[in-house]
């Protein structure tokens, strides 16, 4: 998608190539990161169009919709797309490759080529993963966490769709050693450590994981592959293998990727709340330092996700007090962007919007987090909608949102143009409201019992159940405003140049949309990325 | 526009130092299924350790470490600019990785004659944790295996690039994080090695 009038030099039309080879073969990263983009948005909307289908098959008790196996086939697809395809790739691939280069005043990532081939390799994956789904013995029906012994035996085309999230953990990779090499090589003459933009510490954090954690997810999978073609056994019981060794060797991954979805959806709120207030972050070093933090503590945390699985007592004692430590960098977070926002000069424009429903959201999801966290508790609603309405109040309600925020903040400075103001909030209004009848209603029904993944409930859970499910076509229609409204925008808006915002950081003092070359000199940073009086903004 | 303005050597190792721990870390997922699988099965790992041919395996580690020492020497062939003795060495590692291979395909053959692979008749009707110490050692050589060749066609594709002159001593990083790699290579059989022929 192109502005139809675009400034004669920026990075849209100065390749001197046209077609959409000058998109899929450019190493530029604003073009690597709108590829990364489009394509996370398009597996989302997939996505999306597969929970709301959950939905409607739970609106009432028995068959509604579709079959049990179709159910299960549903929630697992559903799960391994907005995973896989869209969350974990999502804000590293499109705004970490859009912004974060300009961001520390770099004209490119330290390996331009091989962040290409890393979309190339998330294209690869994606297509083995949809080509799973209408090959070999039809969708995998085993939860997005392709549980043995199950995953092991199921008929149903497992391999190669675990062959393609094997690929996709590759490009992660890729992507996290990129970001890693380009923050500590590329920085422009000035930009210390301490000057860095929060959003870039948040992806310097992410990319360790990235690196560190995505290997053991990698041969994890590999086993899984082995166990179904070579007979390996090794997570088979009846042959010496222990089935909680994978759970293990899972969430060694699974919980930090966690981490990889919302520790750069805390950044861009960090770029958002100080800029929409009109006042320096408050506490910049606890929050560049806690997202390191949250990394590091988050790995140590998996175990939390096998409470009832059969574990020592003393793991499970050691795995709760952990897991009650990342709550500390995470709560430092929060208060942090509470205290910027004190006695700030405070607008309510769309990505401020979404940036504040994140503070509101993200906190409920951590808050009874630590519900799931704490064993006792745990037990009680461990695999019931509890947990999903958990988990998707931190991945939707807090990187969803952010990812909006950061759509509405950062895109119409990639297009030179802008969405209308009154039909965002509207938009946001529709999330909002749609989001929280959707998922506080699972939560309640998880507290009265009702397991997660099950196709048939029983007819008490009938009104919330169908609560849910009216507040999820709320947040559908909200969804549709906001993209229709954002996208007619960013093609025949108003024209957006300059610094309406009034950010402090270097991407708000280059052109708009950017030049190919990012900056015309190198640029020396002077001052930090919330010092809105060194930048001369009012 | 696409190609980098500058080349940043530092960049490229820290970039490829990065990769190697994403390397180990891959094996690491298998060492620590030996260890827990050790400690619960130390019996049958003993005696499935003792079917291993310690003479095949240490004459593999003798390859593998000369190869080592042969990668070495071409990144310091390149620095001085001996082309030609730094292909050959190159070379030289290429060549001890194929007996290396030759080495690992007689040895997976033997195993199998004696109807050891996972699966078997012989492990299905064994002791369960012989049948868990065999599946863990051809996956675990096996994707060292796998490394062998990625790392030989790296190497090979390097020795190419040095002989048309695209490395030389004021650019080698390819050479070099070619080299990195191989011993990468070789330092995880350091590890195989003691693990599933030595201290069992």
């Amino acid at each position: 998608m192109m502005p139809q009038q675009p400034t004669p030099s920026s990075f849209w039309n100065d390749t001197g190539k046209t077609g959409i080879t000058a998109w899929i073969f450019s190493t530029d990263h604003k073009r690597i990161g709108l590829l990364y983009f489009y394509s996370v948005l398009g597996f989302f909307l997939i996505a999306v169009v597969l929970g709301l289908l959950l939905r409607i098959e739970l609106m009432a008790p028995g068959r509604t919709i579709m079959g049990a196996q179709s159910y299960n086939a549903l929630f697992t697809v559903h799960g391994v797309i907005m995973v896989f395809l869209f969350i974990i790739p999502g804000f590293p691939g499109a705004f970490g490759n859009l912004v974060m280069p300009i961001q520390i005043g770099a004209r490119d990532v330290a390996f331009p080529r091989l962040n290409l081939f890393s979309w190339w390799l998330y294209m690869l994956g994606a297509g083995i993963i949809i080509t799973a789904l209408f090959t070999g013995g039809g969708p995998p029906d085993t939860g997005w966490t392709f549980y043995v012994p199950f995953s092991a035996r199921t008929g149903t085309n497992v391999s190669l769709a675990v062959f393609g999230v094997f690929i996709i953990g590759f490009s992660s990779i890729l992507t996290g050693l990129n970001f890693v090499t380009t923050i500590h090589r590329l920085r422009a003459e000035g930009m210390g450590w301490t000057r860095l933009p929060l959003f870039v510490w948040s992806l310097y954090a992410t990319a360790w994981v990235q690196i560190l954690a995505t290997p053991i997810l990698g041969i994890t999978l590999a086993l899984v592959i082995a166990e179904r073609m070579l007979g390996t056994g090794l997570f088979d019981s009846a042959r010496g293998g222990d089935p909680l060794m994978y759970q293990h060797l899972f969430w060694i991954y699974s919980h930090p990727a966690v981490y990889i979805m919302i520790l750069p959806a805390m950044g861009v709120i960090s770029e958002i709340i100080p800029v929409f207030s009109r006042k320096p972050v408050f506490g910049y070093k606890m929050i560049a330092f806690s997202s390191v933090a949250i990394a590091a503590a988050g790995s140590l945390v998996w175990g939390h996700h096998m409470f009832t699985s059969g574990m020592s007592d003393t793991a499970i004692l050691v795995f709760s007090f952990l897991t009650f430590v990342v709550a500390i960098p995470s709560a430092i977070k929060v208060f942090n962007w509470v205290a910027t926002l004190y006695k700030g000069s405070i607008s309510l424009e769309a990505p401020m919007l979404f940036a504040l429903s994140f503070l509101l959201l993200f906190s409920i999801g951590g808050l009874t987090g630590l519900i799931l966290g704490a064993a006792a508790t745990d037990i009680h609603v461990h695999d019931t909608q509890f947990v999903v309405g958990h988990f998707h109040y931190v991945i939707f309600g807090g990187s969803g949102f952010a990812f909006f925020g950061a759509m509405h903040y950062w895109l119409p400075k990639f297009y030179g143009r802008r969405y209308a103001e009154k039909p965002a909030l509207l938009a946001w209004g529709l999330l909002f409201t749609g989001f929280n009848i959707t998922y506080f209603c699972m939560m309640v029904l998880g507290m009265k019992g009702m397991p997660r993944r099950y196709y048939d409930y029983l007819p008490e859970f009938a009104p919330l159940n169908l609560a849910s499910t009216v507040g999820s076509w709320l947040l559908a229609i909200g969804l549709v405003l906001l993209l229709v409204n954002l996208f007619r925008g960013l093609l025949w808006g108003e024209p957006f140049t300059g610094n309406p915002w009034g950010g402090a950081t270097l991407e708000w003092s280059i052109a708009t949309p950017p030049p190919t070359e990012n900056f015309e000199e190198e640029p020396v940073v002077t001052h930090g990325p919330y010092d809105f009086k060194g930048t001369g903004i009012p | 526009m696409s190609e980098p303005l500058h080349r940043d050597k530092a960049g490229a190792t820290l970039g490829m130092w990065l990769f190697l721990f994403t390397e180990l870390i891959l094996f690491g997922g298998l060492f620590l299924l030996y260890a827990v699988y050790l400690a619960r099965y130390p019996h049958e790992f003993a005696v499935g350790g003792k079917e291993l041919n310690v003479v095949f395996g240490a004459v593999n580690t003798i390859v593998l470490l000369t190869s080592s020492l042969l990668a070495a020497m071409a990144v310091t062939a390149i620095q001085r600019d001996q082309k030609t003795v730094s292909v050959r060495l190159l070379l030289g590692t290429i060549g001890c990785a194929m007996i290396f291979m030759g080495i690992k395909y007689v040895e997976w053959s033997a195993k199998f004659g004696h109807d050891i692979y996972p699966g078997s008749k012989r492990l299905m009707a064994g002791p369960p944790g012989e049948s868990v110490f065999f599946s863990l050692y051809y996956l675990t050589t096996g994707l060292h295996g796998l490394h062998v060749l990625i790392g030989g066609t790296l190497l090979g594709f390097v020795a190419v690039r040095v002989q048309q002159g695209k490395i030389d001593s004021a650019n080698y990083s390819w050479l070099e994080n070619g080299a990195l790699y191989w011993h990468l290579v070789d330092l995880i059989w350091i590890f195989i090695f003691p693990l599933y022929y030595l201290i069992l």
